[in-house]
């Protein structure tokens, strides 16, 4: 196939126009995003029913949890949110330098969350509030606590791997940035990542409440 | 690269917009936080939801752009909202309603996980030994 | 004359890595085809061999072990490596993207890679059989999924795998489907074939990512026993019951939604006639497709499961049967009246409208609660789902298959054979399920290995009629390979058919159309225009 006259390097050869290929591939990601939330649903699920047949033990249990940590993770989260939306602000306006320095920001945002995670997840293996027959703590009052830990970890678990996944395809998005690969005319990529990354913190905003604000 | 595509134009939203909803965003953080110190009874994880439901629309209207963008969008993030709804309540037909209309009369299978049984011993053993005085 | 010498998507390029690597849609849908075809022969003979087991009461050929291993390697590998991808990955790759004239489907390069994932989960789950092939049957209900010393891991790992080609697939043909319609062919001009796939591929986006979950969970619970599904850790495996079907009933329609879009091409085309209530088919595919969320529990009704959502499941079950319905009788009355002309792929929509029909009655069976607690786990549930997979989506297969093979290949299949093998696969395929109907009302249970020689006869009468239907395949399968390389050609349009795939070339050109397609009527105006056909020849 040969690309016709005045045809845009990025456009692929079956779409007629850039107009279509960039609504393609956002229809495209909010098809995944719809897996993603669907995907994380068996969680939520298991979370609901667990809860409504133990609500007294996932009180007693969600104790062990750190607020502090959990809401200053959530603020992190959310301005990492933030910087993203402002690198492709900064794209759609052609400043590519500031889109950049926002990619790198969002970047160390996602890096510390990690790191407040991590130390979370070691206190708690410390205390072996783990999931199932590695749950060795005894300070939990009512029955079987260590269903309440096996969630936490799935769910904070699937939710950090989307974290660090998330920062890979950032890191590749900051790497053909750098290659001067988008402008305010072509940026679909920035744009995809983009609407992951929001996912990644819309799902924490709910997971916030659900473990460590429980009433 | 040639331009040719002139109709081509997303509009940058304002820089106040992104910053606004960070904003509400983290004041909604607090909020939710504090309440969670008030007793609602019943109603705590509803206002917990009610809140996360806000914030997670901020992000997904503004953010996400699904304001500005297609409705189809919205629709297909609605739906997936929708069909997460149908997977919990339909699930809880069962798992909420078992024994109400027959009575379970036997309950063979024990409330706590034998797990604990073992963990009980031990560590009425670790308390035996420093009693001992060994 | 009998050579094909226009340039097309086979002769383009050569050699095997330019296929393997293609991100031409027809070679995907190529490559589909011979990955589903090897999975169709595989558990295939695991099918011939349960029914050589069963044929007495006692051991034939395997011992008890083996046989649970091998009726769950049947399921799992007809299930999830055959059934799900055959008609949308194989077929549909191939011609979704030329019925709606675009050149190719919206992700090439995710199409390519949902194959190689394909490819990879169905490494996993072959690979299970040599590292302790899984006995618990394709659903992996716990505890016992859990317990089992066999390699659960491995199976569950590559239908998870699976899944994600699945949903790649389907996110690809929906987005295709919206946005790279030829100008002027709007919804209601799409031939129903592409509904069918839409509303599938809705389905595969909806349900797949829970059987995913379910899958990592199931797993979780092995490695580290978090308890969720097992009753001793304070769980409960019912719940594992609900996440399992609440992929596992719509895939059901992921299986029989795009077959039902084949029948309404085939009907049609071969009954030269308009097709009948052409929205309440669209619609009822998406009403199908939405309904199906909404009736998983009846797979549940003596699980444990609540009464009261037994009720609920069951009244919604019956829901189904209303736009099932409806697609049948406006197949019917598009028949009223045609001018049917009985061509192989004819016969097997015939097939399907007869045999679908048994399917999906006796399924209204079971979705009635003081019913299905007598026919539960039993062979009545075995024929009813067979009547379905089988009479249903692979009638509908092979309709397709034959109807599309000249236009895939260029070249045509021996008529006579062909009617002879869709004859044997009928009647073979009749004797061996209609008899486990009887079978399973009278109490007969599914998956057992012995059983009462009261049931003898009607045991050795269906394995009999395994050998029909396996000999059935086997010629279908022997003249369409050699028609593919040796056949006489069939030219553009055999079938005398007006939708946009029989205006190019057989085989199309890479870019699908030698001229960019014009849409000058309906998909089905066979009352208002009269196309050529190009077979036979005159
Ligand atoms: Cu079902």
């Amino acid at each position: 196939m040969n690309h016709k006259e005045g045809h845009p390097e990025f456009l692929a050869h079956h779409f007629a126009e850039p107009e279509q290929q960039h609504e393609s591939a956002k229809f495209g990601m909010w098809v995944f995003l719809l897996t993603e939330i669907l995907l994380f649903g068996g969680l939520f699920l298991a979370y609901t029913v667990f809860r409504s047949w133990n609500p007294d033990m996932f009180y007693n249990a969600h104790l062990a949890l750190d607020r502090t940590l959990g809401a200053v993770n959530t603020v992190v989260l959310i301005t990492s949110s933030l910087t993203m939306a402002l690198a492709i602000r900064s794209i759609q306006l052609n400043r590519k330098k500031h889109s950049m320095y926002f990619l790198i920001a969002t970047l160390v945002f996602a890096a510390v969350f990690l790191v407040i995670k991590y130390f979370e997840y070691s206190h708690k293996i410390h205390l072996g509030q783990l999931p199932g027959k590695y749950y060795t703590y005894t300070g939990i009052e009512g029955n079987n606590p260590h269903i309440f830990f096996g969630i936490y970890f799935a769910m904070t678990g699937l939710h950090g791997v989307h974290v660090i996944a998330g920062m890979i395809i950032i890191s590749w998005i900051l790497i053909r940035a750098s290659r001067n690969h988008f402008s305010h005319e072509y940026y679909t990529p920035m744009e995809m990542t983009g609407l992951y990354w929001h996912l990644v913190d819309l799902i924490w905003i709910f997971l916030f409440p659900l473990f460590y604000l429980i009433g | 690269m040639v331009e040719l595509v002139p109709e081509h134009k997303h509009h940058a939203l304002p820089l106040r917009v992104y910053l606004g909803v960070a904003g509400a965003l983290m004041v909604l953080t607090v909020i939710t936080v504090a309440v969670s110190y008030v007793d609602f009874g019943g109603w705590n994880v509803v206002v917990a939801l009610l809140i996360a439901g806000f914030k997670a629309s901020l992000v997904a209207l503004y953010f996400m752009h699904l304001l500005y963008d297609n409705k189809l969008y919205m629709f297909i993030f609605l739906s997936a909202v929708a069909f997460l709804v149908i997977l919990i309540v339909f699930t809880m037909f069962d798992t909420v309603q078992r024994g109400r209309l027959d009575e379970i009369k036997d309950k063979p299978i024990k409330q706590q996980a034998e797990i604990y049984e073992k963990l009980k011993t031990d560590s009425l053993d670790v308390e035996h030994e420093g009693d001992s005085g060994h | 004359m009998n050579t094909i010498e226009s340039p097309n998507y086979m002769n383009a390029k050569k050699g095997i890595l330019s296929w393997l690597f293609t991100l031409d849609h027809k070679r995907i849908g190529i490559l589909y085809l011979i990955g589903i075809m090897a999975a169709f022969a595989l558990g295939g003979i695991l099918a011939m061999l349960i029914r050589m087991e069963l044929i007495h009461p006692g051991q034939d050929i395997m011992d008890a072990d083996t046989y649970n291993q091998v009726f769950t390697l049947h399921g799992a590998v007809m299930i999830f490596l055959f059934i799900i991808p055959s008609i949308p990955a194989a077929l549909g790759n191939f011609f979704l993207p030329i019925m709606i004239g675009a050149r190719d489907v919206a992700f090439p390069k995710l199409n390519l890679a949902s194959w190689w994932i394909f490819i990879g989960g169905s490494l996993f789950a072959v690979f299970s059989m040599y590292a302790g092939a899984v006995d618990t049957g394709w659903t992996f209900y716990t505890p016992y999924s859990t317990k089992t010393g066999t390699a659960v891991i491995s199976m569950t790992l590559g239908v998870f795998i699976l899944g994600f080609s699945s949903i790649f697939t389907g996110l690809n043909f929906i987005v295709t489907i919206h946005k790279l319609r030829a100008p002027g062919l709007t919804w209601y001009k799409l031939p129903l074939f592409v509904w069918g796939l839409y509303a599938t591929a809705i389905i595969q986006v909806l349900a797949t990512p829970v059987l995913g979950m379910t899958l990592i969970l199931l797993i979780l619970e092995r490695v580290f026993q978090i308890g969720i599904f097992d009753p001793a850790m304070g769980g409960d495996p019912v719940l594992f019951q609900h996440f399992f079907w609440f992929y596992s009933h719509p895939a059901v329609y992921i299986m029989i939604l795009p077959g039902m879009g084949i029948i309404s091409e085939l009907i049609s085309v071969f009954a030269h006639k308009k097709i009948f209530g052409y929205k309440a088919i669209a619609y009822s595919s998406l009403a199908i497709a939405f309904i199906s969320f909404l009736v998983w529990g009846h797979h549940m009704f003596v699980s444990g499961q609540s009464e009261i959502a037994a009720m609920i499941f069951s009244f919604l079950t019956f829901l189904v049967g209303i736009p099932s319905g409806i697609k049948v009788f406006n197949w019917l009355t598009t028949l009223y009246k045609g001018s049917i002309t009985f061509e192989t792929p004819m016969l097997y929509a015939l097939s399907f409208l007869f045999l679908f029909t048994i399917g999906g009655l006796t399924g209204i069976f079971l979705g009635a609660l003081a019913t299905d607690v007598h026919l539960h786990d039993t062979y009545f549930v075995v024929a009813h789902f067979h009547y379905v997979m089988v009479g249903g989506t692979v009638m509908a297969f092979m309709g397709g298959l034959h109807y599309w093979w000249p236009k895939m290949f260029g070249r045509m299949y021996n008529e006579k054979w062909a009617k002879f093998a869709a004859l044997l696969i009928f009647v073979g395929f009749n004797i061996t399920f209609f008899t486990q109907f009887i079978l399973g009302s009278q109490g007969m249970p599914r998956r057992y290995y012995n059983y009462l020689d009261q049931y003898q006869p009607l045991h050795a009468f269906s394995s009999y009629g395994s050998w029909i239907l396996g000999l059935g395949f086997l010629i279908a399968f022997i003249y369409l390979f050699y028609a593919a390389f040796k056949g006489r050609p069939a030219g553009r349009n055999p079938w005398g058919a007006l939708t946009f795939e029989w205006e190019t070339p057989s085989p199309p050109p890479t870019e699908n159309f030698d001229k960019d397609p014009v849409l000058r009527h309906e998909p089905y105006d066979y009352d208002k225009v009269l196309v050529e056909r190009t077979y036979p020849e005159k």
